[in-house]
């Protein structure tokens, strides 16, 4: 029977041209336009770390004495709390990280000085974030601890400054030190650059910026700030450092500690901790207050700091309301399609078709307008994700549709063009089979 | 015209009248919102910004060493005053929309300092001498610097200059001192303090995110070449700037060659600081058109069934002497009653949009004047979309009310 309905459908499809083009053209657009943004939205708000997010943690205490508990803490740790909470090994893993630009070259390569972001973080920083080497692999613990002068690079710098090539055991200049590569990265994009994000309550939004690459370069953690010190940025401070960019005793906040923790009961272990720590170091005097310490999730610290920008989410609010517009054009359309054959289906029903059949082979017609129009909708999708790479956010070359958004592109169009041809297909099957026959 | 047969027949048609009024009412209020979303941009997009933009070149100068300072930035400066075109040439710490902020707050008692409660934040500008020319500020009260002021501003590792005068933008002088002239007051910040000299015409913050009241709070200061900045502005001849600048570059990389030296023209900052915000304004006007679209197409679909479905009681009417005008009219005020409905209903909602992206996206109300906007564009699509279909109802001929129905 489906056969049957599907070869009318086809050939009432081909009877009025003009009608069908319109009904696929108004579900291609209105699909196209709402996978675009839905695809945006599906790769921005998605997990960075799908299968090891659920175990990383975000620590935070409030150092900062003209606060009080009632408010949260800085986005960031300062120098002090992180590196005694990290030094305290009580997670299963560990990584300290600041950020911070240099100025770089490598002496081999014969190009010209370039300016390069650098991270500074600890050993277990690769095999926490499950970073993907392609040659080398990352230093070891007892580096950090000797301040050992090794980095790794990403795989964007290795192809500028050796053209692709094996680089581990070659000598990069950072500022005025020499390090020695010991690991180059395949390409690896976290989207967001989730261990990077913070202060998203204060950006209106505009937090496109997030998504940016990883660092150029990424050295132990006490290297970076032999290297670099000098020229690393606060995220706040509440009193004017002595010395600006090095931050080690200011009254700042710029360091972050990611940990790892596998298993409620060590989460709420190291819940506890992260209290008592700021607790004992009230009683110490150093804090004024410990009540607002914090231990969050990625995907919670993401969705408190409201990671996906606010134009892209008003993007998907815009693509839906079109995709209404497209609805209802598909349903008036759909009316006047059945309605025009009211003739046809009187027959069929003089004949012995149930409603339920007419009902069904309209329901097929519509459905089959719905995967022409899925078509149309997928090549839409495409035109309109190529857009959103040409655009300048930093997230722009990110953009691709993967299979299941190409498959929900079609289940989108047909269940779209299903809902549409309800009605229109419930008026039809209901025409009284010899008012019909007598208009013949 | 007469409506009542109208109202008749559309209530007889009720589920497609239905649609064609949600489909309006629906582009209507989206359509409100949209053209109150793109205005909001384009007008963030030209915001004004007192400085000469059209001749500014701007080149950053990055690794070099800060102890040599004092000997290398007047030898780059002289080097770039030499290049032909160049009317202008100075340091700075920064230039607007650069995104590189260099921000303090300041009080307006002796004892304030940068934590004090009650204390306004501005962004400064550290001008080299000729800054305020290079940069074509306008002096709107008072003075500029003069060389002695220069000379005196001392920087070194500190995070704020060692002279004691100051230039403030017209905004900033209004806040903090309303209905006075800003002139002779003072700005502390505990140990620093600086006297306004002069007042100059509005210049955005280095960054600010997007319009607020507070993005043109700006003071300049004057330094020495002991300061260790690195953006240096040049400025010619609009039409010369894009030579200026490769030869600018090419002579700052080629005197420092241990550092990086990178340049773009300023109207590439501006542009490349609202890229962002002009791609979505893009982005919406091609949202509003192609919806637009589509719903004309509805309108247009619908229509002409309806014509086709009454074919034989057009003809009947053209047959008792209703004229081709009086059938166009029929169709044209039904699209009009219908419309009229949809922008009804479309005002409601958008409004309740507007609520919703108060509430969720920190937009402010939408002035009452972008409703009738939408209003007109819909009763406008609806008119040209009905015209087709009407004009081929007008074209039944009486004859067809004599054939079998």
């Amino acid at each position: 029977m489906f056969g049957y309905y599907l070869d009318l459908a086809l050939r009432s499809l081909k009877r009025n041209r003009a009608l069908t083009a319109l009904m696929v053209l108004a579900i291609a657009v209105g699909i196209g336009a709402s996978m675009t943004t839905l695809t945006v939205m599906h790769l921005l708000s998605g997990d960075p770390l799908p299968g090891r997010s659920q175990r990383l943690f975000y620590p935070l205490v409030d150092p900062d004495p003209t606060r009080k508990d009632d408010r949260e803490p800085y986005d960031v740790m300062d120098y002090r709390s992180a590196v005694d909470l990290w030094s305290a090994h009580r997670a299963d893993r560990q990584a300290l990280i600041v950020q911070s630009d240099l100025k770089s070259s490598a002496p081999s390569s014969g190009l010209p000085a370039v300016k390069l972001t650098m991270l500074s973080t600890t050993a277990d920083f690769f095999p926490m974030f499950g970073v993907p080497f392609q040659y080398g692999g990352p230093w070891r613990a007892k580096d950090d601890a000797a301040r050992a002068r090794v980095a790794v690079i990403s795989s964007d710098l290795n192809d500028k400054l050796f053209g692709g090539a094996d680089s581990v055991g070659r000598v990069l200049r950072l500022r005025d030190s020499d390090v020695r590569i010991v690991g180059v990265l395949k390409p690896w994009r976290p989207s967001p650059l989730f261990y990077d994000v913070a202060g998203g309550r204060f950006s209106n939004g505009q937090t496109a910026d997030f998504y940016g690459k990883p660092e150029d370069v990424i050295t132990p953690f006490f290297t970076g700030l032999d290297i670099n010190d000098g020229h690393f940025q606060q995220f706040t401070c509440w009193h004017i450092p002595d010395t600006p960019g090095h931050l080690q005793n200011a009254p700042c906040v710029w360091v972050r500690l990611w940990v790892e923790l596998d298993g409620a009961g060590k989460v709420a272990a190291y819940r506890r901790f992260v209290a008592d720590y700021a607790a004992q170091q009230m009683a110490l005097g150093r804090f004024s207050h410990a009540g607002n310490a914090r231990l969050r999730s990625l995907m919670e610290w993401l969705d408190y700091n409201g990671v996906v920008p606010s134009d892209v989410r008003l993007q998907t609010w815009l693509a839906f309301a079109f995709l209404i517009i497209c609805l209802f054009n598909t349903v008036g359309l759909l009316l006047a399609k059945f309605m025009r054959r009211s003739g046809e289906i009187g027959v069929r029903r003089a004949l012995g078709a149930t409603r339920g059949a007419v009902f069904a082979q309209c329901l097929v017609e519509a459905g089959l307008i719905g995967l022409l129009g899925g078509i149309g909708g997928w090549l839409l999708t495409l035109a309109g994700l190529w857009l959103v790479r040409r655009q300048p956010a930093a997230y722009a070359d990110m953009m691709h549709l993967d299979l299941p958004m190409f498959l929900l592109t079609f289940v989108a169009a047909v269940a779209t063009s299903v809902l549409a041809g309800l009605l229109p297909a419930a008026r039809a099957s209901r025409l009284a089979p010899a008012l019909q026959l007598k208009t013949l | 015209m007469e409506i009542r047969p109208i109202l008749a027949t559309l209530r007889k048609h009720r589920i497609p009248a239905l649609l064609i009024v949600l489909e309006i009412a629906l582009a209507c209020a989206v359509l409100c919102n949209a053209v109150f979303m793109i205005s909001r941009r384009v007008s963030n997009i030209h915001l004004f910004n007192g400085i000469d933009e059209r001749g500014l070149v701007v080149v950053n100068l990055n690794g070099t060493d800060p102890k040599r300072a004092s000997s290398e930035i007047p030898r780059n400066l002289a080097a770039l005053r030499g290049i032909a075109g160049v009317q202008a040439a100075a340091i700075t710490s920064s230039v607007p929309l650069s995104t590189n902020n260099w921000g303090w707050s300041f009080g307006l008692t002796p004892e304030a300092n940068v934590s004090s409660h009650n204390t306004t934040n501005v962004s400064l500008y550290m001008l080299g001498e000729g800054g305020d020319r290079a940069l074509g500020l306008q002096l709107r009260e008072g003075r500029l610097f003069g060389p002695g002021e220069y000379a005196a501003g001392a920087l070194g590792d500190a995070a704020l200059p060692q002279g004691h005068v100051t230039v403030l933008t017209e905004s900033l002088a209004r806040r903090l001192w309303p209905g006075q002239s800003a002139l002779g007051k003072t700005l502390y910040s505990r140990p620093y303090y600086y006297t306004v000299v002069g007042v100059a015409a509005d210049v955005l913050r280095p960054y600010f995110g997007t319009w607020n009241p507070k993005m043109y709070d700006v003071a300049y200061f004057p330094v020495n070449y002991d300061a260790p900045l690195g953006t240096y502005v040049l400025r010619s001849a609009p039409q010369e700037r894009d030579r200026v600048l490769r030869e600018a570059v090419d002579k700052l990389q080629a005197l420092n060659p241990a550092a990086v030296a990178k340049g773009s023209t300023y109207a590439d900052v501006r542009a490349k600081y609202f890229a962002d915000t002009s791609s979505m304004a893009w982005m919406l006007v091609l949202v509003c058109v192609v919806m637009l679209a589509v719903t004309a197409l509805g309108i247009v679909g619908l229509s002409s069934f309806w014509v086709a479905q009454r074919r034989r009681t057009i003809g009947i009417r053209r047959a008792m002497g209703a004229t081709r005008g009086a059938i166009l009219r029929y169709f044209q005020t039904e699209n009009f009653l219908l419309a009229t409905l949809g922008i009804v209903l479309g005002m409601v909602l958008a409004y309740g949009i507007n609520l919703f992206l108060m509430k969720h996206y920190e937009l402010p109300r939408m002035p009452a004047a972008y409703f009738p906007v939408g209003a007109v564009t819909l009763w406008l699509i609806g008119q040209l979309a009905v015209l087709g279909p009407a004009l081929r109802a007008a074209a039944v001929p009486p004859v067809v009310a004599t054939r079998a129905a």
